[in-house]
């Protein structure tokens, strides 16, 4: 079991964001979350990543209690994510964004920051190297002195992915990977999601309003509704679940 | 892309380069021949000194307020501490006759006076943001100048005097020069990108992997220890020092030249520093309305160029070689791995 979440709850002042929140994620799988906005979706992944420190609940990731680490200390053991709204480093180049999610990675210490020391030369090299394979992965080496702000909307999706992808994570979390995109994008978006899960053995957990991808891509669905998880099963269940139905897809599908 | 084209023009820049350390050995012995030729009047040398005592400050500061994106507005109390450590050293603690061989030393130990105050400061600091860390630190700077005030073997109100005046054109230019480069190299490691990701998304450069707290603490002490080796030269340069040269006014200044110049950049620091320390003399005899002028070329440069002269921009001098081979390295492995990637 790569993540177990036991029993997560959270608060807000009063208002009850996530309860008693339940989820087991093995090596390699795709899960989705889906459930109508404000369902508590991105407060999970906040909690996960210890953004937020869960009122209540836990966390383990690879058998190790994440539950109130730093986010910097998360990130360091394996999980990276993407962000609802782009959160990219819009003043910094498309090379600088990625570097900087190579900061743990280097192993030299201010001192030798300060001083430009041959072991800071060696770090700078390696960093620089394995960026430009990422970039040249993701086909950004074009861009790479470009200032990120600058780029169109779908390469800056896809560095958000490529920088998350640097610090070689094992789990994924894409909060709205497909926000924006017209259905032509949705489906080289699928394939790009595999594409990735494949060559950088990741498992991936997504939050998705759109149903086509979650349900082409998705193994297995967590259908949430105000905090609560009120299904889950795979596409093919989670589609004619009544539950869900009234909830979230109900809305859609009404004559 | 035109590769040749960036290659050229790289190879253009690393052959500038090369004539940074000619330019550096030949200021070195400029600064030493300055005062001995009669090119120009000690009032110049005055000036240009000062200008270089401005440049650490504004370097140092832009650290933390340009390249990190806070607004701390103490600095001027961080060189206070410089300055009373380094003239105390000079006057009372290292033997007479020979101040001036330990005057290095009386500047450095200023430098880790203050950024060992700057530590302590940092902790309580960084819990705020914005705003909160603007009025933490302007109550810091209060503090430094009151305590400055009560402590009488210091001269408490009056001031300190009796230092000699070492601080000379030479040992400007060897620390100004020594503190830009420090700056530098902390701006292209790491760290910097790590200052750098706080300024642009703090939450997402956490979820990076950057240890923000650590990053802002070492951006602080760093920042502060600079404007510690300033106040050890100001002090001894003036001679006289008191709890009011370094005021809110004096962090004033420096918040101007910062701007002026351009947050994020150490070109900036440097044109700012030295636009303003020019400009203020050039307009000494316009006497109180100088100070109706200057705010007001400073408002118009906030309506026309809000990020300052050089604002997120730098010279390609101080960019490290390290830095420069990646930013346009040509991508061997060709176009594509997989038709994955639509788009």
């Amino acid at each position: 079991m790569l993540l177990q979440v036991k029993d997560l709850t959270h608060y807000f002042g009063g208002l009850c964001a996530v309860s008693n929140f339940n989820l087991e994620l093995g090596s390699g799988e795709l899960v989705g979350i889906i459930g109508p906005n404000g369902a508590g979706k991105t407060t999970i992944f906040n909690l996960i990543t210890g953004v937020y420190r869960a009122s209540r609940g836990s966390i383990v990731f690879e058998g190790t209690e994440i539950t109130g680490m730093k986010p910097h200390r998360i990130t360091g053991r394996g999980i990276a994510r993407t962000f609802q709204n782009i959160r990219l480093f819009n003043n910094l180049t498309v090379l600088d964004n990625i570097r900087t999610a190579f900061y743990s990675e280097a192993a030299y210490g201010p001192l030798q920051a300060l001083f430009h020391s041959g072991r800071y030369r060696a770090d700078e090299r390696e960093i620089a190297r394995r960026s430009f394979d990422l970039l040249s992965i993701f086909r950004l080496s074009d861009y790479s002195g470009e200032i990120s702000r600058n780029l169109p909307y779908g390469l800056q999706r896809r560095l958000e992915i490529a920088r998350a992808l640097a610090a070689r994570p094992q789990l994924l979390l894409l909060d709205e990977p497909a926000a924006g995109m017209n259905p032509n994008e949705i489906r080289g978006l699928m394939d790009f999601i595999i594409w990735i899960k494949k060559n950088f053995s990741l498992t991936i957990l997504l939050i998705e309003h759109q149903m086509p991808l979650v349900m082409g891509l998705c193994e297995r669905l967590e259908v949430l509704d105000f905090g609560e998880t009120i299904a889950r099963g795979t596409p093919e269940e989670i589609r004619s679940n009544r539950r869900v139905l009234e909830a979230y897809l109900g809305e859609e599908q009404k004559p | 892309m035109e590769l040749k084209k960036i290659h050229s023009h790289l190879a253009g820049i690393a052959a500038s380069r090369r004539m940074l350390p000619v330019l550096l050995v030949g200021g070195f012995f400029l600064s030493l021949a300055l005062p001995r030729l009669d090119w120009v009047d000690s009032y110049v040398q005055l000036i240009i000194m000062y200008i270089g005592i401005n440049v650490i400050l504004s370097a140092s500061l832009n650290l933390v307020n340009g390249y990190m994106g806070e607004f701390s507005v103490g600095h001027a109390g961080f060189m206070a501490i410089g300055a009373y450590t380094a003239s105390v050293l000079t006057v009372s603690v290292f033997p007479p006759g020979a101040a001036g061989l330990f005057f290095p030393l009386a500047v450095a130990a200023g430098g880790a006076a203050a950024g060992a105050v700057g530590l302590v400061v940092a902790f309580p600091s960084f819990k705020t943001r914005g705003d909160y860390l603007a009025i933490v630190t302007l109550a810091f700077g209060m503090i430094v100048k009151s305590i400055i005030e009560n402590i009488e073997w210091v001269g408490g109100p009056r001031g300190f005097i009796g230092m000699e005046k070492l601080t000379t054109l030479p040992w400007v230019f060897v620390w100004t020069v020594f503190s830009l480069w420090v700056i530098r190299n902390l701006v292209y490691s790491r760290y910097g990108r790590g200052i750098l990701s706080i300024r642009e998304d703090e939450i997402a450069s956490d979820l990076m992997g950057v240890n923000t707290r650590e990053i802002k603490v070492i951006a602080f002490v760093i920042s502060s220890f600079f404007a510690g080796i300033a106040g050890g030269l100001f002090a001894h340069l003036l001679q006289f020092i008191n709890p009011r040269c370094f005021d809110i006014l004096k962090s004033t200044d420096i918040l101007i030249m910062v701007y002026l110049g351009g947050i994020g950049s150490i070109g900036g620091s440097i044109l700012g520093a030295g636009i303003y320390t020019v400009l203020l003399e050039v307009l000494r005899p316009m006497g109180i309305w100088r100070m109706v002028i200057m705010p007001l070329m400073l408002v118009l440069l906030m309506i026309y160029r809000p990020y300052g002269i050089m604002g997120l921009r730098e010279f390609r001098w101080f960019v490290p070689g390290v830095d420069l081979e990646g930013l346009h390295r040509p991508d061997k492995k060709g176009k594509s791995k997989t038709d994955a990637l639509a788009g």
